[in-house]
């Protein structure tokens, strides 16, 4: 059985090997070749058989394709739009105007950002009041504009903190569902990275829900549900698994429309080509949904969300 | 859940009561053992300290509508364990043990009465069945609820008593937030209003959905208000937690809600409420 450590190991070796024959002239262009076939059967075995605690690792990995570069990168032109016009700005929930395949779109998105610095100014994601309050905001511009709206999400949850409960969090979140289910134009979520719980609905309430192949979509992250119902932070592997949280599971489920396929080892192996997959099925998605009147969008929007769970309900017995 | 010893915003949890109900019970928060007649005509505030029990969904709707005016529209749904979820219990017996002992289909009750001569949709949440949680059964409950009032055009009032979302049903059950609240958008557009009384606790998922979106929003005195636990926030931020952080008083003070109210004075609020509303043109 495949595991991570063999593959390190592994790849190292190739790569020792490579520079030898490359730089050195070695001749073990046999021996290359063969361990090069063994790594890549490996692989294969490994990344065809992740298990979800695996996935939570790799949406949640340093150098996964995320927030503003990956946006950049799937979208022609971004403009970005600040500030939710009552006293705030948020470094983790951004957004703006952009172009898409000759068109013009609304895009909100998480952003976690990538030095230190950056992660402490937007708290790694995880939004404030007026970063919910500026999607809001941004939602409208671009309704009334009738410009589609893109969410891309990658968020641990919303921001626990004193202030945030104090300028209501809570609300700023239900408001936002509220407004993304009501808008009268196209919607389409892309979850990248890590779907948690409120912090991820927030912005996931649309007519199209896309997941990259290893991101998440939880209610709890398995630390969470680990350290209340197993009373054990060790036990987050198994919480994982039990949670359903993985992209292949939730399509089984119908929570995701599509599972949008990454690269043998995850996204990060090739972030261009991660982008270019993402902005390939939102616009297939979007043209389906501009093809379909308004009345008859917004009716398969109110049902999916109306009958949400419903297969998870059976008659009463006792 | 751990029962704050303040003065003012004590909640007492009850043990879950199978079969017989005991004849005395006994006050956490101060000790006296009271009658539990005496209790019930005491809202279950402790006589000596005033100390607020928690009340089952049917307790709180006998304190609330009009004497023999409930018409109960619970639809019968039990959840099926979507996701077949074992933690160190399979999900499957705490539900059976839930069921069991609350005698309830699952944590919300859902009614037609009249409070103050006034019809409304109630639903009520009930704290013993899994913290409250909202999972698959109570958001079709609750879209039932809002859609009955919608039709009806009466208003639609909830009591809250939720921890949040339901771990045990995965993203099935954070997706009731988004089933309720787009419910909630049928109700708003048909002219029908909506009070929430938000009791001890309303956090969540349950609090970033459907709790925070009502026309009028009511506190119980001592409720437990807010998205993220105390321990999240400690353990995330390692921020101290101002006192009375979350609590009712809290809430007002930040503008988070309309009112605080005793529990000896909920109903009449609530029928003040509704007498200012009677006549809003589609459903007073």
């Amino acid at each position: 059985m495949a595991d991570e450590r063999t593959i390190r190991a592994l790849e190292e070796k190739v790569a020792e090997l490579r520079r030898l024959v490359e730089e050195e002239g070695v001749d073990l262009q046999e021996e290359l070749a063969l361990l090069e076939e063994r790594l890549q059967k490996l692989q294969r075995e490994y990344y065809q058989s992740l298990s979800d605690w695996d996935r939570v690792r790799l949406a949640r990995h340093p150098e996964r394709p995320r927030g503003l570069k990956l946006v950049s990168q799937v979208c022609d032109a971004f403009y970005e739009l600040r500030g939710d016009r009552m006293g705030g700005d948020d470094l983790a929930l951004r957004g703006g105007l952009a172009r898409l395949g000759g068109q013009p779109v609304g895009v909100l998105f998480h952003h976690r950002g990538s030095t230190p610095e950056e992660q402490r100014a937007c708290r790694s994601g995880m939004a404030l009041p007026c970063g919910y309050r500026k999607a809001v905001r941004i939602m409208r511009v671009v309704e009334r504009l009738r410009l589609p709206l893109l969410t891309f999400i990658d968020t641990p949850g919303a921001y626990p903190g004193v202030q945030a409960e104090e300028e209501n969090i809570a609300g700023a979140i239900a408001d936002c569902i509220a407004t993304m289910l009501e808008l009268a134009v196209p919607t389409v979520a892309v979850i990248l990275g890590e779907g948690g719980s409120g912090g991820a609905i927030a912005l996931a309430a649309a007519d199209r829900v896309l997941m990259l192949e290893n991101a998440t979509y939880t209610v709890i992250s398995p630390e969470g549900a680990a350290a209340i119902l197993w009373k054990d932070a060790a036990a987050a592997p198994q919480a994982a698994q039990a949670l359903g949280l993985s992209a292949p599971r939730l399509l089984e489920l119908g929570v995701a429309d599509e599972v949008i396929p990454e690269p043998l080892g995850g996204a990060h192996v090739d972030p261009e080509g991660t982008a270019q997959a993402v902005r390939e099925a939102v616009l297939r998605h979007l043209g389906e949904l501009q093809q379909l009147p308004l009345d008859e969008r917004l009716k398969l929007r109110y049902s999916r969300y109306r009958n949400a769970g419903n297969l998870g309900t059976k008659a009463k017995t006792g | 859940m751990p029962i704050r010893k303040d003065s003012k915003d004590r909640y007492v949890e009850v043990e879950l009561r199978r079969g017989e109900e005991p004849l005395w019970m006994r006050c956490g928060a101060c000790g006296e053992l009271v009658f539990r007649r005496r209790l019930r005509e005491n809202n279950y505030i402790c006589p000596r300290c005033g100390a607020y029990f928690f009340l089952t969904a049917q307790e709180r709707i006998a304190a609330l509508v009009d004497p023999d005016t409930f018409q109960e529209l619970t639809l019968p749904l039990e959840s099926d364990d979507p996701l077949k979820f074992s933690d160190r219990k399979p999900y499957a017996d705490r539900l059976r043990e839930a069921r069991e002992s609350t005698e309830l289909s699952d944590a919300v009750v859902v009614g037609r009465g009249k409070i103050g001569g006034h019809e409304v949709v109630l639903a009520v949440m009930d704290f013993r069945f899994i913290g409250g949680s909202m999972g698959v059964v109570v958001g079709e409950q609750l879209a039932h609820a809002m859609e009955q009032a919608a039709e009806a055009r009466i208003p639609f009032v909830l009591v809250v008593a939720s921890g949040g979302a339901r771990v045990q049903e995965g993203v099935l059950s954070l997706l009731q937030m988004a089933k309720t609240v787009a419910a909630r958008g049928r109700l708003a557009r048909a002219g029908v209003p909506y009070i929430a009384v938000l009791t001890y606790p309303s956090t969540g998922g349950v609090m970033a959905s459907i709790a925070s979106l009502a026309d009028v929003t009511l506190a119980e005195q001592g409720a437990l208000i807010g998205f993220a636990g105390p321990r999240v926030i400690q353990q995330t931020t390692g921020e101290r937690l101002p006192p009375g952080f979350q609590r009712a008083r809290y809430a007002l003070e930040h503008g988070l809600v309309d009112g605080v109210v005793s529990r000896e004075g909920l109903r009449e609020e609530l029928i003040q409420v509704l007498d200012v509303l009677s006549g809003v043109p589609h459903g007073g």
